[in-house]
């Protein structure tokens, strides 16, 4: 077990030089540069010296295998470097929203969560009963509606009815924790709705599967509590597909909010990939999908030590 | 009898003296509070010497003055008044100007500024040391020295006269830095803030917000009357107009939509102001004179003959950003086309069955009497672009061409005008103050923004006059030549719409004028709320 781990950690290596290299090349086949968008602007007139000045200081006019060695060293010693746009460094870039768009991926989840478990296992036990098509209906409307839309129809309920917006400016948990949840609470739960949907589908037929095995069957022959049955057998092995789509969505949460970021105007990660793109800023965008990489390998890496403890049939070698 | 007679009289003597009463109490400014506002976009870098967008101008103007700045109750953006200059005189020769610097101006570390501070700002702005920018710095050729005799003095020489010198002076980018930071490090304010504007700098939050509290030591006392600010970033239309609808935030001084500010109307009543003004940006139309057929001008002139501009204004008003038909400056300014004028240029007339016959016979003239097929390029931004584009093509479609419009990513657009890969192509333009010597000479033979690549020594002739002539009224006679020759003559360039602005703000904001610039403007030192 310990050599698959250290082995799985290993390859966690070549996976995110694969993913740098790959980035590092298609930004770059993406037309426009950060010093046209930045000096050229609305005025459109400014003077290609200034324009070739810019380049030179940010090293855009280096060949391009000259400009992935030097960004590709900085990254093997967690140096990367500074933003394009601002001048400032990366990590001073990302910080903040990365601690928000954290916090609203955790509270997404328990959403998420606290409604697919329960609605699932119930949807399971009262298979094909009006509990079930409710359950159903519920979650095929979470799956059909995107989350921007949900959020937008938020703000409009809340703008027309109530004469109230959430607040506009991110202030963190631990400053003011009323003022925090206050922003933050309506797009997890316009999140965490369209996520808890297809956790729901999947704990439902998961737990179906499990209900008709050998062993609940024989559970039940020896008289065991319905209660028991359920936690200890039935939802424990059905949890294993279950873990995989919540792990996966909430390492896909951690950077790719990018349009309900803009509706509720959330200072996250999803909102600084859109201004990376459009600014061209090469070197912040690397840093995001080197980030967004490293949550999904981690994640994954997480998952499948998960797999061992809810299922000691599962042998790593 | 009598008493119907006297009721209106008694009523009308009221009006009277009610009007002659002082204004309300509200009317007055009141201290206190702090002004929430939308930016659209955020500073890259905090140096205003080396940027270009108004998302610097927006949130840090109130930390920094100027020289001169535009009077902000002037609708118009063009009059100048002193802001660090307490008084100025100019020679006879008008190639000294001579200005008296406040006395008692602090910056908000404490120390007072002198003469020596704007000399340093200034030659920042004209001679950057090396590996410093200075966007602006071509604004200023006619500058032969700058200098600071003493500590209440500054005085410019200049190599000739030149008529907008003041109002370039008042230019919203030329902050006055302090001269022993700069001296030791040119680069400094690219990343820090410290003026002598109203407002001290109290934090930036990258992507949220950034916050400015009253300077209480500000050299014009009784200002400013607001406690403090706050600019928050969405880059999201809509969530700006939800702020806005929601009271989370009082005005975005960019510009809304006339969608978004009928919307903003609707909900919120009485309790929402709307300032509304020609803009100082257009869309032009580039025609590539080294490509034919667009090196005939009888085939450039047959396109702005095809537009019928006053119905295009009035249709895409209603959807998009653009409304005044204009020439090369904007309605109501002191250089404007009066409208006679501007009905004798091609394209202008108000009779556009009589403009399209002639677009027709001139086509014919130019051996291609059947209309001929190319393509437009336009830039991938909604408004007014997309709009205006579909606009240009039905006008075109009209007279007999075949248009197709290809859309080029807004990042990409820039470097394929300059490439010069384009038969006819959008074009634009933005100032920040509405002056001739900074909206034209993208229409000079050698200047970088000159797409279309035309060559006329008349033009380049004609815009070295006007920027030389001291008499406003003959500045004016050469500025019309310049016009007719460029739009009309030649054609090298189509003005299409004006922009227009729209800027929808709670109404308990007041003493904020809005100006043909979303550049000017922004110090907030005048600014105050009534509730």
């Amino acid at each position: 077990m310990h050599k698959y781990l250290v082995k799985r950690f290993l390859l966690m290596l070549p996976t995110l030089f694969g993913v740098a290299l790959v980035t590092f090349l298609l930004i770059r086949v993406i037309p426009g540069d950060v010093v046209e968008l930045r000096y050229a602007g609305d005025r459109g007139a400014v003077a290609q010296e200034i324009l070739d000045q810019e380049r030179a200081r940010i090293g855009l006019d280096k060949p391009v295998w000259h400009q992935f060695l030097a960004w590709i060293t900085g990254v093997a010693r967690l140096d990367f470097g500074t933003s394009m746009w601002t001048g400032a460094p990366i990590w001073d870039e990302i910080k903040l929203r990365f601690t928000l768009s954290l916090q609203l991926a955790v509270m997404a989840t328990l959403v998420a969560v606290a409604l697919a478990i329960p609605l699932g296992v119930l949807a399971a036990l009262k298979q094909d009963t009006w509990i079930d098509y409710a359950v159903r209906i519920f979650s095929i409307a979470g799956l059909s509606m995107p989350s921007f839309w949900l959020g937008i129809v938020m703000i409009l309920v809340m703008l027309v009815a109530f004469k109230w917006l959430p607040p506009m400016v991110y202030t963190p948990f631990w400053v003011n924790p009323v003022q925090n949840l206050a922003q933050l609470i309506w797009p997890a739960l316009a999140v965490g709705y369209r996520y808890s949907a297809v956790a729901t589908r999947m704990t439902r037929s998961a737990m179906l599967e499990v209900l008709r095995e050998d062993y609940i069957r024989t559970a039940r022959a020896k008289g065991l509590m319905q209660k028991l049955i359920l936690s200890r057998h039935a939802l424990k092995n059905a949890m294993l597909p279950v873990l995989t789509v919540v792990a996966l969505e909430f390492a896909f949460l951690i950077g790719g909010l990018v349009v309900t970021e803009q509706v509720f105007n959330l200072n996250g990660i999803g909102l600084l990939f859109v201004q990376a793109v459009a600014h061209r800023d090469y070197t912040l965008l690397q840093a995001l999908v080197m980030l967004v990489a490293g949550a999904f390998i981690i994640v994954n890496f997480l998952m499948d030590i998960a797999y061992a403890w809810l299922d000691p049939r599962i042998k790593y070698r | 009898m009598r008493r119907p007679i006297l009721v209106p009289i008694v009523l009308v003597v009221a009006l009277l003296l009610a009007s002659a009463l002082p204004a309300p109490a509200q009317d007055k400014p009141r201290s206190g509070g702090e002004l929430v506002f939308v930016v659209p976009s955020e500073p890259p870098g905090y140096d205003a010497h080396q940027e270009e967008t108004f998302g610097l101008i927006h949130p840090m103007a109130p930390h920094y003055s100027t020289l001169l700045r535009v009077d902000p109750f002037d609708k118009t953006g063009t009059k100048p008044v002193g802001d660090l200059a307490e008084s100025w005189t100019i020679s006879k020769d008008q190639l000294t100007y001579t200005f008296k610097i406040r006395k008692g101006v602090k910056f908000h570390d404490g120390s007072e500024l002198t003469a020596k501070d704007v000399k340093a700002s200034y030659d920042k702005i004209l001679n950057p040391p090396a590996g410093v920018k200075s966007l602006r710095k071509v604004a200023y050729t006619a500058i032969a020295s700058v200098d600071a005799p003493d500590a209440g003095a500054f005085v410019i020489k200049l190599k000739y006269p030149e008529a907008s010198m003041l109002l370039n002076l008042a230019s919203p980018w030329n902050w006055i830095y302090k001269a022993d930071i700069l001296a030791k490090d040119p680069h400094w304010y690219e990343k820090n803030v410290m003026g002598t504007g109203a407002f001290k700098f109290v934090e930036h939050v990258k992507g949220s917000h950034w916050v400015g509290k009253k300077n209480p030591d500000y050299w014009d006392k009784g200002k400013p009357y607001l406690d403090g600010y706050r600019a928050i970033f969405i880059s999201n239309s809509a969530a700006q107009v939800a702020a806005v609808r929601g009271e989370r935030a009082m005005i975005q001084f960019r510009s809304f939509s006339p969608p978004e500010r009928d919307s903003l109307v609707q909900a919120l009543g009485p309790k929402i102001a709307v300032q509304e003004s020609a803009w100082d940006c257009a869309n032009l139309v580039a025609m590539h004179h080294e490509k034919k057929p667009f090196d005939d001008k009888r085939v450039r002139r047959a396109l702005t003959l095809a537009l019928d501009r006053y119905a295009g204004s009035q249709a895409l008003s209603k959807i998009t950003l653009v409304k005044d038909v204009a020439g090369i400056q904007v309605p109501g300014t002191p250089y404007a086309t009066p409208p006679a004028e501007l009905e004798k240029l091609a394209g202008y007339g108000h009779d556009i069955a009589k403009n399209r016959a002639e677009a027709k016979r001139l086509l014919k003239e130019a051996g291609v009497p059947d209309g001929f097929a190319f393509t437009f390029k336009n830039r991938g931004i909604p408004h007014p672009y997309e709009p205006l584009g579909i606009w240009l093509i039905d006008q075109w479609r009209q007279i007999g061409l075949n248009v197709k419009m290809e859309v080029i990513e807004a990042s990409a657009y820039h470097p394929m005008l300059k490439r010069g890969d384009f038969e006819v192509a959008m074009d634009f333009q933005c100032g920040f103050i509405v002056e001739p010597d900074l909206d034209l000479p993208r229409f000079v033979s050698n200047s970088d923004a000159n797409f279309g690549r035309h060559k006329d020594t008349v033009i380049d002739d004609l815009f070295s006059r006007q920027g030389r002539a001291t008499d406003p009224d003959e500045r004016k006679k050469i500025l019309r030549q310049f016009e007719k020759r460029l739009l009309d003559e030649e054609v090298h360039v189509m003005y299409t719409l004006q922009w227009h602005r729209v800027v929808p703000h709670l109404a308990k904001v007041k003493g904020w004028t809005i100006t043909p610039s979303h550049y000017l403007n922004n110090q907030l030192d005048t600014v105050w709320l009534s509730e």
